[in-house]
């Protein structure tokens, strides 16, 4: 082999994985979709009382819902929030994680134990149902900020996510850190925080994007299950999951309106999932290919 | 064995005890507090209100009121439903047997589906059989619950008819037929769509997680050295791979556990199934604080007993495991 950089190797190991290079295109698409959703000819939110239920033709694609609008403008949009939601709690969640699980495991014994015991009693609430609560309430509290439902959906599901995160990167850090360029860069003098982040962290990007990947399927699932269940980001702004929560009052009517919101749900999660799976190989140099055999 | 099982449960008890702070401040915090529906009221005055409050003892300190309502809970009194004035515990002691049901066959399921294929995946990596089955647990993995359960009512309810009567196949909700006879079958009939619904992703997680531990565990030496032994394939493959394969799956499913109670709240609300999740849901759209609250405390304990037997259970299926 020839002197590749790692940065490289990775890359071409990812590459190798054809169905994670497919999924990362079609996650693209994805956003390209979302970002271009002013470009067509419908609004997300403005009625048309007049064609209500369409089925799918070609001037509306996906048909219209209840009021008339067009469901294919509406995915559109709903693209950006579910998406924009998905992405940034997963960034706060990972961020999190790795601060609470690289102190625990760098510095271990009273502060390990009392992070871990921190990061045990968050790992026994059951998530979705104070995630039901917290959404309900903080939206009624009288702060103008908290009356932004996706601002909510976003920093409560960033709060009660970062603890896998957290444990993953205690346990990695627990190994690296009894590691001979960690006791040399000390005995050369560097700072904890430099061991930390300079020599440690970028020994666990791998497992750390892994993580985030899985995040970030569990956070677009999460928030159109909220959205769904009406404890999420509120109507009329349009997400997967306020979509399918509409089309499933109108589901024996037109049940169009149930197929595409959770086909797209479907598509980005699965994309993100086989993406996880390649960078597991991409990063993981002992996984054996079926080409290779 | 029973020491180290009583010492779990007396470390659980700070962790509950913690976690009954936690919730009961949540629930507190809400706006209005519990007397919301009755401020909103207009037909109640402000003398009502001011009764209203010393009765449920509102107007004392917080912390003197989550004393007492701890006390309630440890007696196993938790209240009155605001919206149906009816005992709490008596409405969850109706719910909880539902929910079990439900997660129970399904989890049941899901095993019995994951086992051989995960294992008959390991066995041939890169056949048909596991090429097929990859694909469709990255399906099952990727599929929202909600979205399945929609789907499942769009087909076997909207869409296809049993030949025989003209009605649809399967119900889209409920436990049992109104007026019908309260038979075993009627109910198998009520759960195959919340089952199959619920049951997709664990499926796909447990055997696609038991395959990567059964390959990974293939190049361990103790494998090597029962199959120099002269050990048949049989034996190598159930006798000392599986065993060990299954170990971190007991972990992953007790880590996991949260998310069945959450799968479930879904298909309860779909299939209006009278579950715990169902409850949950109602009260929360109610603002039906005592019944928020014990559900919560509920599933909290219930989470951490079930993280204690897996545990438990760890110990038994391997010997390596030495609780002291």
């Amino acid at each position: 082999m020839t002197n590749h950089s790692l940065g490289y190797q990775i890359l071409h190991r990812f590459m190798k994985h054809r169905l994670a290079v497919v999924a990362v295109a079609m996650l693209i698409v994805m956003v390209l979709l979302a970002l271009g959703a002013g470009l067509t000819p419908y609004s997300p939110t403005e009625q048309d009382p007049a064609h209500p239920f369409q089925s799918p033709s070609t001037t509306h694609w996906f048909g219209t819902d209840e009021l008339g609008r067009d469901i294919f403008t509406r995915i559109l949009y709903g693209g950006r929030v579910s998406l924009m939601v998905g992405m940034v709690s997963t960034f706060i969640a990972i961020l999190l994680g790795v601060l609470v699980g690289a102190l625990a495991g760098y510095y271990g014994g009273r502060t390990d134990n009392v992070l871990m015991r921190f990061t045990d009693t968050f790992l026994t609430l059951p998530t979705i149902f104070v995630l039901i609560i917290l959404s309900s309430f903080l939206r009624e509290q009288p702060y103008p900020w908290l009356k932004n439902s996706v601002f909510v959906v976003i920093v409560i599901i960033a709060t009660l996510s970062w603890m896998w995160t957290a444990r993953l990167v205690r346990s990695l850090f627990i190994t690296l850190r009894e590691r001979e360029f960690v006791t040399a860069t000390r005995a050369l003098g560097g700072s904890d925080g430099r061991i930390i982040i300079q020599h440690i962290l970028p020994n666990c990007m791998g497992p750390i994007l892994v993580s985030a990947t899985l995040q970030m399927a569990f956070a677009i699932i999460l928030e159109s299950g909220l959205s769904y269940l009406g404890f999420g980001v509120q109507p009329p702004t349009p997400t997967w999951g306020t979509i399918l929560s509409t089309a499933q009052t109108h589901v024996y009517r037109a049940p169009w309106m149930a197929v595409y919101p959770g086909l797209m749900i479907f598509i980005t999660v699965m994309s993100i999932n086989f993406i996880g799976d390649g960078l597991r190989d991409a990063f993981d140099p002992y996984v054996v290919h079926a080409e290779k055999k | 064995m029973f020491n180290y099982a009583l010492r779990r449960v007396l470390q659980s008890i700070p962790i509950i005890f913690i976690l009954s702070i936690l919730l009961f401040a949540l629930v507190r915090s809400a706006p209005g507090g519990p007397l919301s529906t009755a401020y909103r009221n207009p037909n109640v005055t402000k003398e009502q209100i001011e009764i209203l409050k010393k009765q449920l003892g509102l107007d004392q300190p917080l912390p003197v009121q989550y004393v007492r309502w701890l006390g309630d809970m440890l007696r196993g009194e938790m209240g009155d439903s605001i919206k149906f004035r009816r005992p709490v515990s008596e409405m969850i002691a109706e719910r909880i047997p539902n929910t079990l049901i439900l997660v129970g066959v399904s989890f049941l399921v899901a095993l019995i589906i994951a086992l051989p294929v995960g294992i008959i995946s390991a066995r041939k990596p890169y056949s048909l059989f596991d090429y097929t089955a990859t694909s469709l647990t990255f399906i099952g993995q990727s599929v929202p619950v909600y979205w399945l359960g929609l789907g499942l009512i769009l087909i076997f309810y909207v869409a296809i008819q049993n030949p025989v009567t003209g009605k649809p196949l399967f119900p889209a909700g409920g436990m049992r037929t109104i007026g019908g006879e309260n038979s075993f079958s009627d109910l198998a009939w009520h759960l195959v769509l919340p089952v199959v619904a619920l049951s997709a992703s664990w499926a796909a997680w447990y055997s696609r997680f038991l395959r990567s531990s059964l390959l990974d565990i293939q190049h361990e030496d103790y494998i090597r050295t029962a199959r120099a032994k002269g050990a048949s394939d049989r034996t190598v493959y159930y006798k000392h791979a599986l065993r060990n394969a299954i170990l971190p799956l007991i972990t992953l499913i007790a880590l996991d556990l949260p998310s069945l109670f959450a799968g479930a709240l879904f298909i309860e609300t779909i299939f209006s199934w009278p579950g715990m999740g169902r409850l949950f849901w109602d009260a929360a759209r109610g603002r039906d604080y005592p019944v928020l609250l014990a559900v919560l405390m509920i599933d909290a304990v219930l989470i951490i007993i079930c993280n204690i037997l897996a545990d438990l259970f760890y110990g038994v299926l391997d010997p390596r495991v030495k609780y002291d």
